[in-house]
């Protein structure tokens, strides 16, 4: 198959661009909105062809023409590209579910948020997401990670209320403390090897000393973990998203722990395949998913409550990456996907019910089902798909995982599916406890009586009905998460199509264009892996 | 060519150690301000180990400038934009620390309130909620209220605390 290697950088240049747009239009809402939905919509369909042309080998830009070592590479291969397929997605969803929002807040209320400032940043944060899953050199996750800070900084304070400052100085703060440890992993990392291209990485680390190894790869882990709320790290998530409004936590919920875990899965699969602290992930795995859902039941307000239940089931994605085997990680990616989507159908629900009764305090809601029947409607498919109830994905994913657990077949990984079975039940509960409160009792006070404007009720509604389309279309998805995991375990088609002439990528630099296009050239022809990969060469 | 040597000097290593303690004890503080400089401290800290690890000083790095061995040139790339983003980091906290001292009279990065509410209502085995009105109408008052670490003498935190506690019983 022919690659298109042009498409591999629009992800994040395009969305980069409209926000730039977005904020010169600042003064006119209405054309903001048809920059940024017009801008997440070819994003959109850029994923939608890099899923399919991904599928035939990694794609490979380095920018600029520098090659690999030298510049930053961007690599989309089958967990990249079905990662910003799902991205893209969700913020498509999410920015018409909020342009719908801030309508409805502009008809009926005196609130006058400074709306201008959310669609810039909206595509900001799109542009960093992306860059963060395609990116290839680790610095340049670094950045992108900045990039995904910054816009949420923004985001989680808008409009600058009292509460939104209190929990967004916590978020700020853990956050920037996450990066501060990445950035120190990267300075030990270039210090030990020289290099911090992801594709040189995985060739130069094995020969450093195995204890530096292990310094170096615990940083990784702190800092990711941090981002992806993993258990001792994940008491920051619970306090801050819920304050943030419905379209922000949603996106923030469905997206920035899972980009947590994309960089757990990249760097841990491809620079340390030697799975050393793979008990210790198994533990965080236990602990994760048992705390989080634990807080999740004691907790007595809905989105406080889905915070939690998402810490928690962060722990089956550790799970999986634990594993480290083919079918382990299949099903954590393919659990990522239905993550992604179903928790943010979640929290965009949460806020319809926000909307609809006025809080989301469980002890004042009540009588929903009977006052709102579709709204129950679209509350009850995405909770029991979280918490597993076959046939919908989250069963086909939680299968997945534990199947992977029986094969391992160590007293650990037989403890980690008995968690993960007892959180699947708790889950199940904490989601049922909400149910019966908000929408079967009798409210203690009369709801307000609102109505929820349609738009919104339709983007909250298209969110919930891709999360359903995950378990239809479940055989192919999932038949591609498991040449994606392949991938990552074999580990060759990445590295061999980055640094396509052996130790150096595609592109120009250092003046010896005529060297290296001649190199590739012969690389093509020898290397198997390099051939099917079918790396820049054509672009050159 | 590009200096190899990588046994870094003890004296940078020294401050970059000092930097990170400073920042990192700075961090634990309540204080938005302090946090901050904290933040600051350890940014800075990052930045003089990212350099550290180029190896030793050369000449500039610059083809043809000099026949003496070169200073690594991606360290001061890469610390040149970390400088950057601590920089706007920093801009965003101070307007935060800001908006904070408007609205509160103070900088004081607060505890989850609500956490404390459910572990109160836990340890007096009140099950259930819809019974606990007053203590979520409370709950707002507290967090206007509380402040975690008294920095002020003149305004008594602990009997604040009290009286939503016995508003919570009622």
């Amino acid at each position: 198959m022919t690659q298109s290697l042009w498409l591999v950088p629009l992800p994040v240049v395009v969305p980069l661009v409209a926000a730039g747009l977005a904020l010169t239009f600042a003064r006119r809402p209405r054309l903001q909105a048809v920059i940024s939905v017009s801008a997440l919509t070819i994003v959109l369909g850029v994923a939608i062809a890099l899923l399919f042309q991904a599928d035939g080998g990694p794609l490979v830009v380095n920018v600029g023409e520098w090659s690999a070592p030298v510049g930053i590479a961007l690599v989309v291969d089958r967990l990249a590209a079905l990662m910003l397929l799902v991205s893209s997605i969700v913020l498509l969803g999410v920015l018409a579910y909020s342009i719908a929002q801030g309508a409805s807040d502009e008809a009926n209320t005196d609130e006058k948020a400074p709306i201008s400032v959310f669609h810039p940043t909206y595509l900001v944060l799109a542009a960093g997401v992306a860059d963060a899953f395609i990116s290839g050199d680790l610095f340049n996750i670094y950045v992108a990670f900045e990039i995904v800070l910054g816009a949420s900084f923004v985001l989680i304070t808008l409009g600058g209320t009292r509460e939104r400052i209190r929990s967004g100085t916590i978020y700020v703060i853990v956050s920037l403390l996450s990066s501060v440890i990445f950035l120190v992993a990267i300075a030990l990392i270039y210090g030990a090897t020289g290099t911090l291209t992801l594709a040189q990485l995985a060739e130069r680390l094995p020969a450093v000393d195995p204890t530096t190894q292990l310094v170096l790869q615990t940083m990784l882990l702190l800092g990711f973990g941090i981002k992806a709320a993993i258990f001792p790290l994940s008491a920051w998530l619970p306090d801050s998203y819920p304050t943030a409004p419905a379209p922000v936590t949603a996106v923030f919920a469905g997206l920035l722990t899972k980009v947590g875990i994309y960089a757990i899965i990249r760097t841990q699969m491809l620079l340390f395949p030697g799975g050393r602290l793979d008990d210790v992930l198994l533990v965080l795995a236990i602990l994760t998913m048992l705390v989080g859902i634990l807080g999740a039941v004691a907790q007595d307000d809905l989105k406080r409550l889905l915070s939690f239940t998402l810490v928690s089931h962060i722990g089956y994605m550790l799970f999986g990456i634990a594993l480290a085997s083919d079918v382990g990680l299949a099903a954590t990616i393919f659990y990522v996907a239905h993550h992604i989507t179903v928790q943010t159908a979640l929290f965009l629900v949460a806020g319809l019910v926000e909307q609809r009764g006025g809080t989301t305090s469980l002890d004042r809601l009540g009588s929903l089902a009977k006052l709102s029947p579709a709204l129950a409607i679209v509350f009850f498919v995405p909770a029991l798909n979280l918490s597993g109830i076959p046939p919908l994905s989250g069963f086909l994913g939680k299968v997945g995982l534990l199947q992977a657990g029986i094969d391992r077949a160590t007293p650990l990984a037989y403890a980690v599916v008995a968690a993960g079975l007892v959180t699947s039940l708790l889950t199940l509960y904490a989601i049922v406890k909400a149910w019966n409160k908000a929408f079967w009792q009798p409210a203690p006070e009369p709801l307000p009586d609102v109505r929820t404007p349609r738009s919104m009720f339709a983007a909250a509604t298209s969110i919930v009905a891709v999360s359903v389309s995950i378990t239809v279309f479940a055989g192919p998805l999932y038949a591609y998460a498991e040449s994606a995991a392949a991938d990552l375990t074999a580990r060759s088609p990445y590295i061999s199509s980055v640094l396509v002439n052996g130790d150096r990528g595609d592109g120009v630099s250092d003046g010896d264009a005529s060297d290296s296009a001649d190199a590739s050239d012969s690389a093509d022809g020898t290397a198997d892996d390099a051939g099917t990969a079918g790396t820049g060469g054509e672009d050159s | 060519m590009i200096v190899t040597d990588h046994t870094p000097s003890l004296v940078l290593v020294i401050v970059v150690g000092a930097l990170v303690a400073t920042g990192v004890y700075l961090l634990l503080e309540r204080s938005l301000t302090r946090v901050l400089i904290g933040i600051a401290l350890i940014g800075n800290g990052v930045n003089l180990l990212i350099l550290v690890m180029g190896g030793a000083a050369g000449a500039p790095p610059l083809i043809g400038s000099s026949d003496e061995p070169m200073s690594d040139p991606l360290p001061q790339a890469l610390v040149l934009t970390a400088i950057v983003i601590t920089l706007g980091f920093t801009a965003f906290i101070l307007a935060m620390a800001y908006r904070s001292w408007q609205l509160t009279g103070h900088d004081e990065i607060q505890d989850d309130v609500e956490d404390r509410r459910i572990a109160r209502r836990a340890e007096r085995g009140e099950l259930d909620l819809r019974s606990d009105e007053e203590g979520r109408r409370n709950a707002a008052l507290e967090a206007a209220q509380v402040r975690d670490e008294t920095e002020d003498d003149d305004l008594p935190t602990t009997p604040a605390r009290d009286t939503t506690d016995e508003g919570g019983e009622r």
